[in-house]
């Protein structure tokens, strides 16, 4: 069982993906290069974080036409687990394997900061094993991560529980403080938070630890 | 592309039986677009907030609204102004503007041949 790391020029988060399931995990992971058209068997995708062809025109929108992300839409359609991380978590929203979009931080800062988020587990996979209501602590890092989407597709997402983690305290105007989403199956997920950088107490906590580990679950 | 554009405006010049200029160069029209693309008007637009704030700290007062969005200029061949327009507009949904937050529209215009 190995986890793909996606990497795209501009990917600057893969390593550290890469040190948090191998180091940290101990969970094998292989990277998949954006201009590939094989996913080479691997059991979870992860969309790092980082940028992605200079995000020209608007983050992700380019990086959806990489070869290797058709595969990964047929991976997640066919029910593989796909965790897209901030520019990860952008590119899903781009694809439309998630709803909505990302967009420039109320306050126009990149906010760089850690970050409290309050789980709401629903039927994500990859947050199993959290508590509903649980507090966790991920760092943020971005300048993009002002979600937003129509009235009726917020009410279909906070109705159907895809709303799966929720700033405490919001720091970039998301609607409905969201900082992370789930598809209605519960195998895609995209956040803006970083998990892969709170998996070594050195980091300051081990919060994300689980949400890696669920990878495989 | 010299020799081509040599033969195209002779043909102008000196050559009224051929009266589909295109057909008879073996070319297809030419079309230049533009397009608009801007946020829609639900979306928060902090930039062009910022920049509002900028303009009456430059003594440009009264601005009631400053929205920024993006222009795109293309130049194609297509068959018809038909065909072009559909392109784009194909083009539009799927890259140049995210339906989610933005809308676009799109001038398109025949250059002379």
């Amino acid at each position: 069982m190995t986890i793909g790391i996606v990497v795209f020029p501009g990917s600057n988060c893969d390593r550290d993906m890469a040190w948090a399931l191998e180091g940290c995990l101990g969970l094998a992971s292989r990277f998949l290069w954006h201009g590939d058209t094989d996913l080479a068997g691997v059991s979870a995708v992860v969309l790092p974080g980082g940028f992605s062809y200079g995000d020209y025109l608007r983050c992700g929108a380019l990086a959806r036409f990489a070869p290797l992300l058709k595969e990964v839409q047929q991976f997640a359609e066919r029910g593989g687990p796909v965790l897209g991380i901030c520019n990860g978590f952008q590119i899903l929203t781009e694809m439309g394997l998630l709803p909505g979009a990302l967009t420039r931080n109320r306050d126009l800062h990149f906010r760089c900061e850690p970050c409290e988020l309050r789980v709401a587990p629903g039927n994500s996979q990859f947050l199993k094993g959290y508590a509903p209501q649980a507090l966790v602590q991920f760092p943020i890092a971005h300048g993009e991560g002002c979600y937003q989407c129509d009235p009726d597709t917020y009410k279909a997402l906070d109705q159907g529980g895809q709303i799966v983690l929720r700033y405490t305290k919001n720091p970039n105007g998301s609607q409905g403080d969201v900082a992370g989403l789930s598809n209605a199956q519960g195998n895609v997920l995209g956040l803006m938070p970083h998990p892969e950088r709170a998996c070594d107490p050195l980091l300051g906590g081990t919060d994300g630890r689980l949400l890696l580990q669920n990878l495989l679950s | 592309m010299g020799l081509i554009f040599t033969m195209h405006s002779n043909a102008v010049d000196g050559s009224p039986s051929c009266e589909d200029l295109n057909t008879c160069l073996g070319r297809l029209p030419r079309f230049i677009a533009r397009v608009q693309v801007q946020l829609r008007p639900s979306v928060l637009d902090p930039a062009g907030e910022a920049t509002r704030a900028a303009a009456s700290r430059l003594g440009v007062n009264g601005l009631q609204k400053l929205r920024i969005g993006k222009a795109v200029e293309l130049e194609l061949e297509a068959e018809s102004a038909a065909t072009a327009r559909q392109q784009l507009s194909l083009l539009c949904d799927r890259l140049l503007a995210n339906p989610v937050t933005e809308n676009w529209s799109l001038e398109l215009e025949e250059l002379a041949p």
